[in-house]
């Protein structure tokens, strides 16, 4: 992590620590805090970390972008930063200028299509995050970057394992605020890939302080007559959990780096590390989460605890840009193309 | 932050990645010259170490002075994955080139270092690691075959076990009692030795594993007489002289590519238009690899960089053991609905037979999974 990306995470960390504490969020009887810890994120310009300064971003690059979603993550953010980042830098690819706000992005499923014809809309993008909450959608038509009101849109009710607006989004007839061409590289492919690293770090950050609280409750919580983290089973069990957030960590870091630094979308070791990426944090989100609750015992699995605001989001974002199973297809099928040999190589390669 | 698990993003650089280039092209000349054959035959293989020390392969970060290259750890980085997945012969050297050689180079006396680094880097010598007693495994501390000292020397009694390849080793470096361990310290009291497997009184006998191999050995110390010059380091630390040498042993790719052949001629079995079951098993393995393959070599940047990552190094060994261990069942269970005729059927199934054989060792070797979860689990502060 160089300097900008850890100056980056310290400003998320205090905002969340301060304004967006999960705890906090937890026993809130309503939606108050949610403005104040909004209008902190953007007027720190973590939101719009990846549009440059000329389209009214905060440009600060890749890397630091990613920095905010382990945060985000790690506090289980319950707000549409990770849309916005992600609709930001999709609208910044067509040099469309930051509305403000509150954005998400469509489609974010393999196979949905939104078309344009004549300057207006088609097609049906499912569960796009927070869409009927958020002031504009960053939509992916063709070969178009579309700036889009969401009230234009026909979102139908839909929440995620979290309890998060989703929406299945209709676009028929819709005319967009803004259009412009993508460069060549940006297209349905790459904006998924970007999407599942996204979603893959945000799991990383989530999955670290399962860890975090799963470790200080077995050192706190006395079962006949001893701290509960001092018997090998337990042990044995949080260091399973460590393993599988290190590893979502590792491939998630990984990732980031290699999307930082890359020279071209098209290139097979992007592909490799983000499918793996969403392959195996996906699978760590699931073991995981398990095993975090295995450690809380019942008071885990109760609301007024905060387990399950990471443990749904890591349920939900694991869908999100297309879950383990439909990547690892993809995966599976690109490596059978190249052979035994030829699988090392591009292994190696990237 | 109170767990401070740590995979930063590293890439091998330039010249570990050229290098890689003169490893494949020496180790497809030496296939193509039938120096070894990647489909079997004998991991032991003196000609094929000897080709491999020419070409100033083994020991290749050691000091200069010894004969060694001074280049980086991620260059051997390349050069052992390399040699793995090709399945070269390397058991003659590999020991000694990941951990007794470095061994010595910080406990050995100079003249120990002198004699014989040099036969190391040229491979020639093989060296073997005794540590695990009949009753001291994975309770090392355990340990109580004596070293005593005496005006001729250390003389050595007890019995080692468990002994990988003792038989056709030239050197052991060995763990021995030399003090008894302390109310206050019980890894107190073990110190490391260097052994010459000739020395009047040690005697191997064969314990063969399950398909009859003969790597294990039962090895019977009996007034064996080492110089006083032998004794590594400082007496009764020993525990003290192993960690860093850990990190190095637990986190290299033989960690996870063990029964990497399974895979490729998996790969080569399905073919190039798997169904979707295939394909999806084959991706998911993909992934788990490559995300094994990335935090190995992330420890090896924190090695490269000083640091000591035991807690990394430890989730390196535990995640790819398990998943090497796993891979021929899967790889078993993936290829049943295959009733194409891709080629390699009997090769495929001759593989997948010997890694389901040898897959349960892979956990239990250089470190149970018990004991790596144990080590996690004091990382996150449990313990």
């Amino acid at each position: 992590m160089d300097e900008a990306e850890s100056l980056v995470r310290d400003a998320a960390t205090r905002i969340f620590q301060d304004l967006g504490d999960p705890q906090t969020i937890n026993n809130a009887e309503n939606d108050a805090w949610r403005a104040p810890l909004w209008s902190a994120l953007e007027e720190a310009g973590l939101s719009t970390a990846w549009v440059p300064d000329d389209l009214g971003g905060a440009g600060a690059g890749i890397g630091s972008g990613f920095a905010v979603l382990r945060v985000a993550g790690e506090f289980a953010a319950p707000l549409p930063l990770a849309e916005t980042l992600l609709a930001g830098w999709l609208l910044a690819q067509g040099g469309i200028v930051m509305p403000g706000g509150t954005m998400s992005l469509a489609p974010t499923r393999r196979g949905d299509k939104i078309s344009l014809v004549d300057g207006k809309l088609s097609g049906t993008a499912r569960a796009v995050p927070f869409a009927a909450e958020v002031d504009h959608l960053a939509v992916l038509a063709d070969d178009v970057v579309a700036l889009v009101g969401t009230a234009d849109c026909v979102c139908r009710d839909g929440r995620n394992l979290a309890g998060e607006v989703m929406n299945n989004v209709d676009f028929d007839g819709v005319t967009p605020l803004e259009m412009a061409p993508l460069p060549p590289g940006i297209n349905a492919g790459s904006v998924n890939m970007m999407g599942a690293a996204v979603r893959s770090m945000q799991m990383a950050g989530a999955l670290q302080s399962v860890l975090e609280i799963a470790v200080q409750y077995a050192e706190e919580r006395v079962a006949f007559g001893r701290p509960i983290g001092k018997f090998q089973a337990v042990q044995q069990n949080l260091a399973r959990l460590g393993e599988e957030a290190a590893a979502a960590i590792a491939i998630a870091n990984s990732t980031a780096h290699t999307i930082e630094h890359l020279d071209s979308w098209d290139d097979d070791g992007v592909f490799l590390d983000v499918a793996s990426a969403k392959i195996r944090v996906g699978e760590a989100a699931g073991q995981g989460s398990a095993i975090g609750h295995q450690a809380f015992g019942a008071i885990g699995f109760t609301q007024e605890h905060i387990l399950h605001r990471f443990v749904q989001r890591l349920w939900s974002w694991r869908d999100d840009f297309d879950n383990e199973a439909v990547w690892a297809a993809e995966l599976g099928r690109r490596a059978a193309a190249k052979g035994g040999a030829g699988l090392w190589h591009s292994l190696t390669a990237a | 932050m109170s767990v401070a698990i740590q995979f930063d993003p590293i890439r091998l650089p330039p010249e570990a990645e050229a290098l890689r280039g003169e490893v494949r092209q020496f180790l497809q000349d030496e296939i193509a010259a039938g120096t070894f054959d990647p489909q079997g035959g004998s991991r032991d293989n003196p000609e094929f170490s000897r080709k491999v020390g020419e070409r100033g392969w083994i020991g290749i970060t050691w000091p200069k002075k010894y004969g060694g290259q001074e280049r980086s750890f991620l260059e051997r980085y390349v050069i052992n994955e390399e040699f793995l997945v090709a399945r070269a012969p390397t058991r003659k050297h590999f020991t000694a080139d990941r951990q007794s050689g470095p061994v010595l180079i910080k406990y050995a006396s100079e003249e120990i270092k002198q004699d014989i680094l040099p036969r190391i880097i040229k491979g020639e010598v093989s060296f073997c690691i005794g540590m695990s007693e009949p009753d001291s495994g994975s309770d090392l501390f355990a340990a109580k075959t004596k070293a005593e000292r005496t005006d001729k020397g250390w003389l050595i009694n007890g019995r080692k076990l468990w002994t990988s390849r003792a038989h056709e080793s030239d050197y052991m470096i060995g763990l021995f009692r030399t003090s008894p361990s302390t109310t206050d310290n019980r890894r107190h009291g073990l110190s490391q030795f260097l052994v010459d497997m000739k020395t009047q009184g040690i005697t191997c006998r064969p314990v063969l594993h399950p398909n009859g191999n003969y790597e294990f050995n039962e090895v019977t110390f009996d007034d064996a007489l080492l110089p006083l010059d032998n004794l590594l380091g400082e007496a009764d630390i020993a525990w003290k002289q192993a960690t860093s040498e850990l990190a190095y042993e637990r986190s290299g790719s033989e960690r996870f590519l063990e029964t990497i052949q399974v895979l490729m001629e998996l790969v080569d079995f399905i073919g190039e238009n798997p169904d979707l079951r295939e394909a999806e098993g084959l991706g998911r393995l993909v992934a788990q690899l490559h995300t094994l393959r990335r935090m190995s070599i992330s420890v090896a940047g924190m090695l490269h960089a000083g640091k000591e990552p035991v807690l990394e190094a430890s989730v390196v060994k535990d995640l790819g053991t398990v998943w090497e261990q796993a891979l021929p069942s899967v790889a078993r269970d993936l290829a049943a609905f295959v009733d194409r005729d891709p080629g390699n059927r009997v090769r495929f199934e001759e593989i997948l037979s010997q890694n389901i054989i040898i897959a349960p060792k892979l956990t239990i070797q250089g470190g149970t999974t018990e004991i790596l979860r144990g080590i996690v689990a004091r990382g996150l502060g449990l313990r």
